[in-house]
């Protein structure tokens, strides 16, 4: 379990997240949802050890991540965020390798060498497995790191925005693969998402933040309401049945109970917002 | 472009040529051990010509001299190779050297400094290991702390950070200048011998201590190298697989300040020597793992130092000029890679 207790981060004199008090049960995958600026990744980055919080404390699996040893917690968490930059050319094995090195501090044993591949069959990259970084797309690139996180072997592992970069084919594809690792091998994974939709589709929770604050936090269908995502987007959004999946789109008009006038197009952001029609 | 990206891998066959791909078929390389053994035969008959031929008159006299430089050549090329080869990896670049940052000028700075305050004739009156370790100590202390205020993330662009690095490299240079030009001629002429440093003219009795040092650097390098391969993959990534980044960072800035330190009182200030060498390691390695860059690094150091002056001294007789000539060829690969890459 992740337990988060009265997290705040400053810079300066300007707040940007928390006090933030929430508990991700073991297992499944929770999305972190939220406008621009609403302190996903600021509390991702907390989560992962990777930012320090202002005041407040995080523990995963029972463990304080700001006092444990980062070895110790490597072998417990992982994390991997949006802009990766590695200074050597790399290829896809060896980045993937490095997934293991909590476990072998770099002398790969027969078990990572199983993991490594293992981590890459997971994301269809074995036919990449000797290719520089630099030679793949950016999708490609992107699965290559999570193989990486993968073959860390963490009971956590928590990404951030992991579907950058990725057309829909391939978020889907992405969103898939994570929920098979969360269903098959037992993960608990928490995932940065800009789109609702994708969030709707395959994680168990989702987490909405806005100005820094939890505002909604519960299952898919607690949160994939209209009244719900409107507070969290502060945007009018509706939440639609189709084919049995819950769809949140944008509404055009605002009028409550419109019901002939709810068009809109995918996804939960994108060109074609209008006013809504309030005072 | 094809539209096909091969997710699935029993179709990957059938799915056509893959966007940037360079062609999956291997040449024939050589391993990276084999690259270190036959550089390392190179190093072996450069320094068995630079140390044996072309000797006139007595061998007995000639010998020494040559020994001694050679060991100073040692010091040299494991302080600017492998130091830049870390330097590179802690700050997830491949411009940016120690001496580019202004190492050398701080060490530079920091002797003028004590003689200006204590006078000259405190160089003579407490040589000895002592002094040279508490000069060195302050030197490293001084250097890990501006440069891991420097590295801690708060310059966003690397450019601004070259740019804060020669600044600070030129207002250190100035100083020292300033400061000099405020000596008694006495004091200044004995501080002069301590900072210009060359090859030809190297100080025989720093050398065992200098040797010392490196050995010790090493084996702490060595040791660490698997971490050193994690460092490659940046602060956030080598943290989230359990590298205490920050540790690390500090640590093996201090070891850099020591090695320039070192390398800058025996054989005097070289702005890209450092760098030619760890550029060339990278293309000559044939892998990205420490325990393979290091040494070739090193080898390639002695080899261009040891091969240059050779050539230098007995084929254009001017021995005197080989770090002109270094650093002329230095700077113009770090002005190519500047211009072509524009990022490295």
């Amino acid at each position: 379990m992740i337990q988060l207790t009265d997290v705040t981060k400053s810079y300066d004199e300007t707040r940007v997240l928390g006090p933030v008090t929430d508990a991700i049960p073991r297992g499944g995958i929770t999305a972190l949802v939220g406008p621009n600026g609403a302190g996903k990744s600021t509390l991702l980055t907390i989560i992962g050890r990777l930012l320090e919080p202002t005041s407040g404390s995080v523990s995963v699996g029972g463990m304080d991540v700001q006092h444990t040893r980062s070895a110790e917690l490597a072998t417990m968490l992982s994390i991997l965020r949006q802009e990766n930059h590695v200074t050597a050319r790399l290829r896809v094995r060896e980045l993937v390798a490095f997934g293991r090195y909590p476990h072998s501090k770099g002398r790969l044993t027969e078990n990572c060498r199983a993991a490594v591949a293992d981590a890459m069959d997971f994301l269809n990259l074995g036919e990449y497995a000797d290719r520089f970084l630099d030679q793949l797309s950016g999708g490609q690139r992107q699965r290559a790191y999570v193989a990486m996180v993968l073959a860390q072997d963490t009971d956590y592992i928590l990404l951030d925005e992991p579907l950058n970069n990725l057309d829909m084919k391939h978020s889907v594809l992405m969103m898939q693969q994570l929920r098979r690792a969360a269903d098959e091998l037992g993960k608990t994974i928490v995932v940065v998402l800009h789109d609702l939709n994708f969030a709707a589709a395959y994680a168990d929770r989702i987490i909405a933040l806005r100005d820094g604050e939890i505002r909604h936090s519960g299952t898919v269908e607690e949160i994939m309401r209209d009244d719900v995502l409107t507070d969290a987007f502060d945007t009018p959004v509706r939440v639609h049945d189709i084919d049995g999946q819950l769809t949140a789109v944008y509404a055009l008009a605002a009028a409550p109970g419109a019901a002939a006038g709810a068009r809109g197009r995918e996804g939960a952001n994108g060109i074609g917002l209008r006013e809504p029609a309030l005072p | 472009m094809s539209v096909h990206e091969p997710v699935s891998a029993p179709r990957a066959a059938t799915a056509g040529p893959v966007p940037g791909a360079g062609g999956p078929g291997r040449r024939r390389e050589l391993s990276p051990r084999a690259r270190i053994v036959l550089l390392s035969l190179a190093v072996l008959v450069a320094t068995a010509c630079f140390l044996l031929l072309f000797v006139r008159g007595s061998f007995d006299f000639a010998f020494p001299r040559r020994a001694t430089m050679l060991g100073a050549m040692v010091v040299a090329a494991f302080a600017q190779g492998v130091g830049t080869v870390v330097f590179h990896t802690v700050t997830q670049n491949r411009i940016l050297t120690p001496s580019i940052m202004g190492f050398d000028s701080m060490y530079v700075l920091m002797q003028t400094l004590l003689v200006a305050t204590f006078g000259g004739s405190v160089l003579a009156r407490t040589d000895g290991t002592a002094k040279l370790l508490v000069q060195t100590a302050l030197m490293v202390a001084l250097a890990t702390v501006l440069y891991r205020w420097l590295f801690s993330g708060r310059f966003g662009s690397l450019y601004l950070l070259l740019l804060v690095g020669v600044v600070i490299g030129m207002a250190f240079d100035s100083l020292s200048t300033f400061v000099q030009r405020l000596l008694d001629p006495t004091d200044y002429d004995m501080l002069s011998v301590r900072l210009f440093g060359r090859l030809s003219t190297v100080d025989a009795t720093h050398l065992p201590l200098a040797f010392a040092v490196c050995a010790a650097v090493a084996v702490v390098l060595w040791r660490r190298r698997h971490t050193l391969d994690a460092l490659l993959l940046g602060r956030q990534m080598a943290t989230s697989i359990g590298v205490d980044h920050k540790r690390e960072l500090t640590l093996m800035l201090v070891l850099i300040a020591l090695l320039v330190a070192f390398s800058t009182a025996l054989v005097g200030p070289m702005t890209f020597y450092g760098f030619l060498v760890a550029t060339l390691a990278y293309q000559v390695a044939g892998s990205y793992r420490h325990e393979h860059v290091m040494p070739v690094a090193f080898l390639l150091g002695l080899l261009t130092l040891v091969g240059g002056q050779f050539v230098m001294q007995h084929i254009f007789y001017a021995g005197g000029f080989l770090t002109v000539v270094i650093e002329f060829v230095g700077g113009l690969l770090f002005l190519y890679l500047l211009l072509r890459k524009g990022k490295l």
